[in-house]
């Protein structure tokens, strides 16, 4: 399979280059300047606090918290973290920015560069460059469609911290753009620096695209794609800008800098705000937090021994460990939770690992899909289920007993054994049984039998089919093809 | 006995232990002083019931023998740019002109747990920007002190104008203040008081309406050099609310204040040897208070401050960098006036253009300036490396000496009409002697030395300390302040 991600031009082969800005809210009880409640789901103007609110005289207090869970994310990016870093106003006027200006970090953020390796299409691994991660302060909300003459505005989100994670102009098509946001997600997840939950926006990407021929080394003029929230809607969305600016090349036209918009439903781009209509926003050292944020190595080195393992390490070891191929490490290593819920799997007797895996990953992950549960919530607890992969490692029931058994659990809330003798899913494996039931079947359809004999063995799944069919699933199909065997000859 | 508003902070507190008054006795007799003299101007918001509640509770102190401090029951006014819980605090601007904070500055909410009692919010320049009172929405604030030549009124000083005004008007026992470019210190200076701007940090600034933010500093302005003392103790402190304020151990700074200056070495900028000041006040500075310190057995040497001259520039870019962005909060939408717009920009354009008046908007348009794009190193970087050498220049000389002395201002206190004829360079001007202080962090006071030989208006001293040496600054100046 090939990595390479080539347009074509009217003229030429194009390549795209991508950049992303990605703001993930940071974990916290506590706002990044005062104590107010850094929790969603508050009435309007709920958790605010006067120094939120930008009122007079009010000043921002650096909370602690927020400066280790940046540090904790940049060495979960391999990053430097910086000694010293500054904070810096960011000014600009609108109605939900109170102060008239955010606090953010300008020329010293607290981050450095740093990287991610991905893993491309064939295998191989690509880094893509870090080129720093800031801390900042989140705006509110502006609400236009809740009075017919008035905007609404919202502070709960005032104050909240942000940790924008910026990359390298690295990546060269959607996949690793998708590669690289799942691969920070899951790594800002692990640490639970932040919830990385993209639907509710508390993971934003905004994405800088721009194309160039094949071979050429400068870069072209870029567009900012702002406020991406899916990692499909990443894709397409780059996917739709390089096409754009190929054909306004092809065209004969340029391309202006300037910030668009991803329309979702239409899977294009528009445009935002040209370079013109651009803010200088001003920055300058913010003068309420004079001194430099200072970060001692005798700290980093603290969080750095309390890290969590991320997903990286994590699959290494589940490879060592557990005996696990590549491919399984990944599907239950790069979530945290997912990986916790394994191991807690585990530790229950007559496991069978490689079942569990494709359990966790195929009829587990589905049921969590299609009832929008998260792993942690569903009620197939990871007991449950290394009780479940127990008893069909020991035939008491069949495997295909277990889709509809894990939706049972999620739906009663019943422990595996309970339901197991409740709707009666017990296989059969007492021979002289199967022999009546096989018996009746070869009994009822003499024509299959006659051919059968005659060197068609293809029938021999249809006489399995039918034993399951008669028996409700509950007979374990090898004991099946022994007794055919037997009988058949 | 002179009357109850005549008396020091020190004296009232003699007489509240001997129990010869009442802090209610007192009060009233300052309410009725500001009533009486309701032309200087002093105040913008008298709070009379308040401040009577408050006394009364500070009689029961002084008749069981609880008094708190040494601010119990001392009435004083307050400077209408610190907040103020349930009391309206206006900063002296249209924008702010009805607005009742739900919360206390940590310098009132101090000062109130000493017992002190508050008179009432004084007058100021608007938001602090302005050398003379001249600049507040609700009027100029009227010197007590008259021009002996001619009768006529003058100014006050800025921007604490009315807190020096109450001060030397007996209108309070004594004033808070706050000092950005030398807001105590001028009009402290321009009414004969004290006034001391602390080092930076010493304060908390949490709850003072911002101007520029790394300069602000809260002091007291008092009658004494030892009131000075008395009330700076209760003032200040580290605050964590306040992320600039310093945690360093708070001396009683009215300890060995009689000690005086022997042995102490005094510095004198050669830089401002040749500056064009004011002949009296030239006089007061290198020959009066030069012999009263020799006097006093302290050793007067030339200094040299080279990057003295780049000061007034740095400040002047720098305050109104910080001011043009502390006062964007100023919009219309949370707080404060609202004019109506079609769309939020008119809103915004009509609520700042009804509620900031000239000097404030010129200092918003030339701090926006030099952050722009393309200006932004030229002025805004390059004043903040020439704040760092002005620094350093003092740094450098306090390894030599201990003090250094300067006039306040330039000049002594003018009129209102002679003020017009200023453009706003020579406004500016006035604030030579007291700017570097602020860029330099350092902590300074201004002491009365003498009037003018004509006019007979006051004349300011200026003494400079080393960082968080206020206790210096406070002997040399009771040294100064004894010798009159």
């Amino acid at each position: 399979m090939s990595n390479e991600y080539i347009l074509k031009g009217k003229n030429a082969d194009y390549e795209v280059v991508i950049g992303l800005e990605v703001h993930c809210q940071v974990r916290s009880e506590s706002k990044l300047f005062s104590s107010a409640s850094a929790s969603s789901g508050s009435n309007p103007n709920e958790t605010v606090s006067f120094i939120d609110a930008g009122f007079p005289g009010m000043l921002p207090v650096v909370n602690k918290f927020c400066v280790e869970q940046a540090v904790r994310t940049g060495l979960g990016i391999n990053a430097k973290i910086n000694n010293r870093s500054e904070f810096a106003r960011k000014n600009y006027f609108y109605a939900d920015l109170p102060q008239g200006y955010q606090i953010s970090q300008f020329d010293k953020p607290i981050v450095g560069e740093g990287y991610l390796d991905i893993k491309l299409e064939d295998g191989s691994i690509k880094r893509i460059g870090i080129e720093r991660l800031h801390l900042e302060q989140d705006a509110g909300k502006s609400i236009h469609d809740l009075l017919p003459s008035k905007s609404c505005i919202d502070l709960n989100r005032s104050g909240v911290a942000l940790m924008e994670i910026v990359s390298k102009p690295d990546m060269r098509s959607p996949y690793e753009a998708g590669e690289y946001l799942t691969k920070l997600r899951k790594i800002v997840r692990a640490l639970d620096t932040c919830d990385g939950n993209m639907d509710e926006g508390s993971m934003r990407c905004d994405a800088n695209v721009s194309v160039r021929h094949v071979g050429e080394s400068e870069l072209r003029t870029r567009c900012e794609i702002k406020n991406i929230n899916s990692i499909r809607y990443l894709m397409q969305a780059i996917e739709y800008e390089a096409k754009r600016h190929i054909d306004v090349y092809d065209n004969g036209g340029t391309i202006d800098q300037e910030t668009r918009l991803f329309n979702s439903a239409k899977k294009i781009t528009r445009s935002m705000r040209g370079k013109e209509n651009a803010n200088d926003y001003r920055y300058f050292p913010c003068p309420d937090l004079a001194f430099p944020l200072l970060v001692s190595n005798e700290e980093i080195k603290l969080i750095k021994d309390s890290m969590p393992e991320l997903p990286d390490a994590k699959a290494e070891r589940f490879i060592k460990e557990y005996k696990l191929t590549d491919d399984e490490a990944e599907r239950v290593a790069s979530d945290k939770d997912i990986a916790k819920y394994f191991e807690e799997a585990l530790s229950i007797k007559g496991v069978n690992l490689k079942k569990l895996v494709n359990l966790i990953s195929g009829e587990l992950t589905a049921m969590l899909t299609d009832r929008k549960l998260e792993i942690q919530d569903t009620k197939v607890t990871a007991k449950r289920m290394g009780t479940l992969v127990a008893r069909l490692e020991d035939d008491t029931i069949s495997l295909r007993t277990v889709k509809d058994l894990i939706i049972k659990i999620e739906e009663t809330d019943k422990d595996v054994d309970i339901l197991i003798d409740e709707l009666g899913l017990k296989q059969v494996t007492d021979n002289s049984a199967i022999e009546l039931v096989v018996d009746k079947i070869l009994q009822d359809n003499p024509s299959e039998v006659e051919r059968f004999k005659a060197g068609d063995k293809k029938l021999q799944g249809f006489f399995v089919g039918q034993v399951m069919k008669a028996t409700g699933g509950k007979v374990n199909p090898a004991s099946i093809n022994k007794v055919l065997a037997d009988k058949l000859g | 006995m002179s009357k109850l508003t005549d008396l020091t902070i020190k004296e009232l507190n003699i007489g509240y232990d001997k129990k010869e008054f009442k802090a209610s006795e007192v009060t009233e007799a300052y309410l009725k002083n500001i009533d009486a003299n309701s032309n200087l101007n002093a105040y913008i918001t008298v709070t009379a019931d308040e401040a009577l509640a408050q006394s009364k509770l500070a009689d029961d102190r002084i008749s069981n023998g609880s008094r708190l401090s040494q601010m119990d029951g001392i009435p004083i006014g307050v400077k209408d740019l610190f907040c103020t819980k349930d009391i309206r605090t206006t900063a002296a601007s249209h924008i702010l002109d009805d607005f009742v904070p739900p919360y206390e500055s940590t310098v009132t909410s101090n000062l109130l747990s000493a017992g002190s009692i508050f008179l009432g919010k004084t007058n100021l320049d608007e938001f602090a920007m302005g050398g003379a009172n001249l600049t507040s929405y609700f009027g100029e604030a009227i010197n007590p002190i008259k021009r002996a030549t001619d009768g006529k009124e003058v100014v006050t000083g800025g921007s604490s104008g009315g807190s020096a005004a109450s001060v030397a008007g007996g209108l309070a026992a004594g004033s808070l203040g706050t000092d950005t470019g030398g807001s105590i210190r001028q009009p402290a200076a321009f009414t004969g008081i004290v006034g001391l701007k602390p080092t930076y940090g010493r304060c908390s600034r949490y709850g003072i309406i911002a101007y520029a933010s790394s300069l602000d500093q809260a002091g007291p302005m008092c009658k004494t050099v030892e009131d000075t003392a008395i009330m700076l103790n209760h003032m200040a402190g580290f605050d964590e609310k306040d992320s600039t304020s310093v945690d360093i151990a708070m001396p009683d700074f009215t300890n060995g204040i009689c000690d005086g200056v022997k042995g102490m070495k005094i510095g004198i900028p050669k830089e401002l040897l040749n500056e064009s000041i004011d002949k009296d006040i030239e006089e007061s500075w290198k020959d009066k208070a030069v012999r009263i310190l020799k006097d006093a057995g302290a050793e007067i040497v030339e200094i040299s401050l080279p990057n003295l001259k780049y000061a007034l520039a740095t400040y002047y870019i720098l305050a109104p960098a910080e001011a043009s962005s502390n006062l964007a909060r100023y919009d219309g939408v949370r707080f404060g006036l609202r004019v109506d717009g079609d769309s939020l920009d008119d809103m915004y354009l009509n609520t700042r253009s009804a509620g900031f008046g000239e000097e404030v908007k010129r200092r918003i348009m030339v701090g926006t300036y030099v952050l722009s794009a393309g200006y932004y190193d030229a002025y805004y970087l390059k004043a903040l490396k020439v704040q760092k050498l002005i620094r350093q220049d003092y740094l450098n000389v306090f390894k030599d000496v201990d003090l250094i002395m300067t006039p306040t201002t330039p000049m002594p206190a003018f009129t209102v009409e002679e003020s017009k004829s200023f453009d706003p360079i020579t406004m500016y001007l006035q604030d030579i002697f007291t700017v570097p202080i602020n860029l330099a962090k350092l902590p300074a006071i201004s002491v009365p030395i003498a009037l003018s030989s004509t006019d007979k208006l006051p004349i300011g001293i200026q003494l400079i300390g080393r960082d968080f040496d206020e206790a210096t600054i406070l002997k040399a100046a009771k040294v100064i302040e004894g010798a009159k």
